[in-house]
C-alpha cells in the first residue's frame, strides 16, 4: 500500500492490518508518554483546501505522536488563494522535504489524481475529496463498529471482521463523503449495510450498490431477523440542503430520517443477537434538534467520542503502515 | 519541400469510395478527368504532378460543422491559423468555426474577422458560426440578418457551449432564421437540469461523487425543439448527440417528417464514463462521455441515417486548463486530427458502415446541411478537387504531442488507430501530402475559386 485514497481499494487483509494497528496505537495513546520514534525524521503535510479542524488536529495528534515533523498548509491565507495550481503547490511541498501529504480537498478525486500524477513521490493520504470518499472517517468508524461488536460477544477485537453485522447509514447519502467509504470498507469486512434516506439524496445507480435501501427510517429501524440493527450511523444534514429542493424542510427532515427521542427510546429497547444494545454513530459535527436529537446524542449509546479518540488511533497506524513500510525513495 | 503554385496533379491508382483503382486529374481546382481519359489528359497539360497513389482510397474532402478555433481571444489555446493546419492535416476542406470566441461571433465585424483569417491562413475553408443570442447570454437574438449578409454569408447560427433554453426564444431564432436561409444547430442542454455537472449521470458518478449531468436533461431539449421544428416548419440541427434516448427522440422526429438534423462526435462514437474512474480531465467534455449502451446507440444511429454527420466539437485547450482539479477543469477535447481514424475504428472495422456511407457522413451531409456548393461533392469529372487519400491499412499510434493543434487535450493519447490521411487537396492544391503539412493555397487562387 503506497497511498490510501479510497477504501473501495482495501482488500479484507489490509484493512484488519490497519485495524489491527490502530489497536496497537490504542494502546500508546493510554499510556503516561503518549509518544512512539517510529516516523523521527520524517515530516507530514496536512494540505488543506477546506476548513475541517477536527480532522487537521486529529492528523496532526497522529503524526505528532509518531515523532514526525508536521507542517499545516492550509490554503485559505496562503498562495492557493492567489490562484496557484495544485501541481505547484505541491510541487513546493515536494521540494521542502514532505514524505506524506495528507490532503482534504474540495474536488472529488482530488487525492487520486495527486497520486497518478509525477508531481510527488510523497504518500498520499486522503483525508476527504469532495463527494468523493473519507477513508479515514471509515476506518475509525469501523474500529468503533469492531471494539463494540466484539466486546458484546466477549471476543478480542484484533484481527476480527464484521461478519454478520447490520449497519444503518442514515441521511445525505448523495453528498456524502463518509458514507461512501463506510459502504465499501464494511463490506469488505463482512457487515451488512443497509441505507436510509429520501430518494433525491440517493445517488442515480444506487441499485447497483451492494446494499438494501430504504426510504422509511421507521421502517429500516424494525428489519432485519433480530427485528432491528446492530448499529445506526447518523449524517450531518448540510445547512445548504435545507429548505432546497432535495426536502421540503428541516422540520420535515427531522421527523421522517432524524434520530428522534422516540426512535431513541426504539433503539433502547432492542437488543442485537448478542444481547446488546444498538450503538449510534455520528462522524461529527452534529445537528442537535435536526438529524439527531439531543437525548440521541448525550446517550450512552452514542459513540461519537469513542470515533474521535479511534480517529487519531486510525491515523496513526496509516501514517505509520504508509512511511514505515517503504523507504523514501530518495534518488 | 513546398510548392508556392499549385501544378496539376495526376492521382495514380486511387480507389474512390474504397472502389476500384482509377487514376484522377486534378487541375485549375477540379476534377479534370478519372480512369483513362486522366493520363490523356494531363498529356496535354505542363508540369504535371505523378502521384502514386497505389492502396490509398479517394474520399471526399471531410466538412466538419462544429470546430472550436478560439480566435479571437484564446489564441494561447488555437488560433485560426493552427486550427486551419491541423484540419487539414485531419482531411477536412471545410470547417465550421463556433462562435464562442472572445468577443462572441455575434456581429458581422466578428464573422467577417474570422472568415478573412480562414482565407489568409490557406489550409482549409473556414465558415464561422453566427451567435444565436447576444454574447450567447440566452436573452436576445443577435443580428443573425447582418451577419448572413456580411461577407462572411453566414448561415449557421448556433449558442453552442450554451444551450438557447429559452423555449420562446428557440422558437423566434428558428423562424427567424427561415428569413436569411439559415439554420439553427442547437447544444441541446436543460441548464438547471446540469448545474454543476461534471460528468454523465449514472452508475460511474454515483461511486465517484461527481455531480451527474443526466441524460433527461439533453433529450428533452431535443424532445421540445424538434417539435418547435415541426410547428414553425424550420430548419434544426442537433450538435453532439450523446445518448441513446436522444437518437429515438430524433428517429421518430425524422419518421414525422421533421427537418432535423443530428451529429455525433468521434469521441461519443468510441470513449465511455468508466474512463472518467481516474479523474483525468482529459476525458472532460460537454456533452459528458455516456455509457456503452449509449455509444452502441449512436454507432446504429450513424449507421442506420437517424444520425446525418460526423461532427469533431474540436476544443482546444491550454495545458493548465486541463492540468488541475476534475472540477475545475475546462470541458472539450481535441478532435480534427483524429476523427477519421476513430471514425474507421468504430464504423468501417466494425463493418457498421462502408466507404459510401463514410463520405456521406463526413463531407456530403454536412456539406447540404451548410447548402455548401463547392464541397462534399461527389469524385467525378467537373467537380470542385476537395478530396483526400487515405491509408486504411495502416495504424498509428496517437501522439498529441506530434499534432498541429495547439491543444494537447486529445482523449486518445497512446490509443492504436487504424487509417490515416496520406493527402489533403483544397481546390486542387496539394495543402497536405505524404501524411504532412505541405503548402496553404495562395489567397488568390481561393478567392479564384470561391467567385468562380
Amino acid at each position: 500500500m503506497r497511498h490510501l485514497l479510497s477504501t473501495a481499494d482495501l482488500s479484507r487483509t489490509e484493512a484488519l492490518s490497519i485495524l489491527d494497528t490502530a489497536e496497537e496505537m490504542a494502546a500508546v495513546s493510554t499510556r503516561e508518554v503518549k509518544k512512539l520514534p517510529t516516523l523521527r525524521g520524517r515530516t507530514v503535510v496536512n494540505l488543506f483546501f477546506e476548513d475541517s479542524t477536527r480532522t487537521r488536529i486529529s492528523f496532526e495528534a497522529a503524526a505528532k505522536r509518531l515523532s514526525a515533523d508536521v507542517m499545516n498548509f492550509s490554503a485559505k491565507g496562503s498562495s492557493v488563494s492567489k490562484g496557484e495550481s495544485l501541481k505547484d503547490t505541491v510541487q513546493t511541498l515536494e521540494a521542502i522535504g514532505a514524505d506524506a501529504i495528507v490532503m482534504r480537498h474540495w474536488a472529488s478525486g482530488a487525492a487520486a489524481q495527486l497520486a497518478a500524477s509525477d508531481w510527488t513521490d510523497c504518500a498520499v493520504i486522503n483525508a476527504g475529496d469532495g463527494t468523493h470518499e473519507h477513508p479515514t472517517q471509515a476506518l475509525l468508524d469501523a474500529l468503533t463498529l469492531r471494539r463494540g461488536w466484539t466486546a458484546a460477544r466477549g471476543e478480542d477485537p484484533r484481527g476480527a471482521d464484521l461478519a454478520g453485522m447490520r449497519v444503518l447509514i442514515v441521511g445525505d447519502i448523495l453528498h456524502s463523503r463518509v458514507a461512501r467509504s463506510n459502504i465499501w470498507l464494511l463490506r469488505t469486512l463482512g457487515a451488512e449495510v443497509g441505507l436510509v434516506a429520501p430518494a433525491t439524496l440517493l445517488p442515480v445507480g444506487v441499485q447497483k450498490w451492494p446494499v438494501s435501501v430504504f426510504y422509511s427510517l421507521d421502517e429500516a429501524l424494525a428489519s432485519g431477523p433480530a427485528g432491528g440493527p446492530d448499529a445506526v450511523m447518523m449524517l450531518r444534514v448540510q445547512a445548504e440542503r435545507m429548505g432546497g429542493a432535495y426536502f421540503p424542510t428541516a422540520a420535515e427532515y427531522t421527523r421522517r430520517w432524524g434520530l428522534t427521542d422516540d426512535r431513541l427510546a426504539q433503539l433502547e429497547n432492542h437488543r442485537t443477537a448478542a444481547g446488546a444494545q444498538p450503538m449510534i454513530l455520528h462522524p461529527g459535527p452534529m445537528n442537535r434538534g435536526v438529524e439527531i436529537s439531543a437525548a440521541a446524542a448525550d446517550s450512552p449509546m452514542n459513540q461519537v467520542l469513542d470515533q474521535v479518540s479511534h480517529g487519531v488511533s486510525v491515523r496513526m497506524a496509516v501514517l505509520h503502515l504508509l512511511l514505515s513500510s517503504s523507504e523514501r525513495n530518495t534518488a | 519541400m513546398t510548392s508556392t503554385s499549385t501544378a496539376p496533379t495526376l492521382i495514380l491508382g486511387a480507389r474512390p469510395y474504397g472502389e476500384e483503382p482509377t487514376d484522377i486529374l486534378l487541375a485549375e481546382g477540379r476534377i479534370l478527368a478519372m480512369g483513362e481519359q486522366a493520363r490523356g489528359h494531363a498529356q496535354d497539360l505542363e508540369k504535371v504532378h505523378e502521384l502514386d497513389a497505389a492502396g490509398l482510397l479517394a474520399l471526399p474532402g471531410m466538412v466538419d460543422l462544429h470546430t472550436h478555433l478560439r480566435e479571437p481571444g484564446r489564441e494561447d489555446a488555437e488560433t485560426v491559423e493552427t486550427g486551419s493546419r491541423a484540419a487539414a492535416k485531419g482531411g477536412f476542406t471545410a470547417v465550421h468555426a463556433m462562435a464562442n470566441s472572445s468577443p462572441v461571433a455575434d456581429t458581422a465585424g466578428v464573422v467577417e474577422q474570422v472568415h478573412r483569417l480562414g482565407r489568409d491562413s490557406g489550409w482549409t475553408e473556414v465558415y464561422p458560426v453566427g451567435a444565436v443570442t447576444v454574447g450567447l447570454a440566452g436573452e436576445k437574438l443577435a443580428e443573425l440578418g447582418a451577419m448572413a449578409e456580411s461577407s462572411a454569408q453566414v448561415r449557421m447560427f448556433s449558442d453552442d457551449g450554451m444551450c438557447v433554453h429559452n423555449p420562446v426564444l428557440m422558437r423566434r431564432a428558428l423562424e427567424y432564421v427561415k428569413t436569411v436561409d439559415g439554420f439553427i444547430a442547437q447544444h441541446a442542454q436543460e441548464p438547471l437540469l446540469t448545474e454543476g455537472a461534471q460528468m454523465n449521470e449514472g452508475d460511474v458518478s454515483a461511486v465517484l461523487g461527481l455531480p451527474g449531468w443526466p441524460a433527461v436533461a439533453e433529450e428533452s431539449i431535443i424532445a421540445r425543439d424538434v417539435l418547435l421544428a415541426q410547428h414553425v416548419g424550420s430548419r434544426l440541427h442537433i450538435c453532439h448527440v450523446s445518448t441513446a434516448g436522444s437518437v429515438e427522440i430524433i428517429r421518430w422526429a425524422k419518421q414525422r417528417g421533421i427537418d432535423v438534423t443530428a451529429e455525433v462526435t468521434p469521441h461519443h462514437l468510441l470513449l465511455t464514463d468508466e474512463l472518467v474512474r481516474g479523474y483525468d480531465p482529459v476525458y472532460k467534455v460537454n456533452p459528458p462521455l455516456r455509457t456503452a449502451a449509449d455509444v452502441e446507440a449512436l454507432r446504429h444511429g450513424l449507421a442506420d441515417g437517424t444520425i446525418d454527420v460526423i461532427g469533431t466539437d474540436h476544443a482546444p485547450h491550454p495545458t493548465q486548463a486541463k492540468e488541475c482539479e476534475w472540477s475545475a477543469a475546462a470541458m472539450g477535447m481535441t478532435g480534427l486530427e483524429t476523427a477519421l481514424p476513430v471514425v474507421i475504428k468504430t464504423m468501417i472495422a466494425t463493418g457498421l458502415m462502408d466507404w459510401r456511407r463514410f463520405a456521406e457522413v463526413t463531407s456530403e451531409a454536412p456539406a447540404r446541411i451548410y447548402r455548401h456548393s463547392q464541397q462534399g461533392r461527389p469524385l467525378q469529372p467537373g467537380e470542385p478537387a476537395n478530396l483526400i487519400l487515405v491509408d486504411a491499412e495502416s495504424t498509428q499510434t496517437v501522439d498529441p504531442g506530434g499534432h498541429a493543434s495547439k491543444g494537447r487535450n486529445s482523449p486518445f493519447r497512446g490509443m492504436q488507430l487504424p487509417g490515416s490521411v496520406r493527402a489533403t487537396f483544397l481546390h486542387g492544391h496539394p495543402v497536405v501530402l505524404d501524411g504532412a503539412l505541405n503548402s496553404p493555397l495562395k489567397q488568390s487562387q481561393a478567392q479564384r475559386k470561391v467567385t468562380s
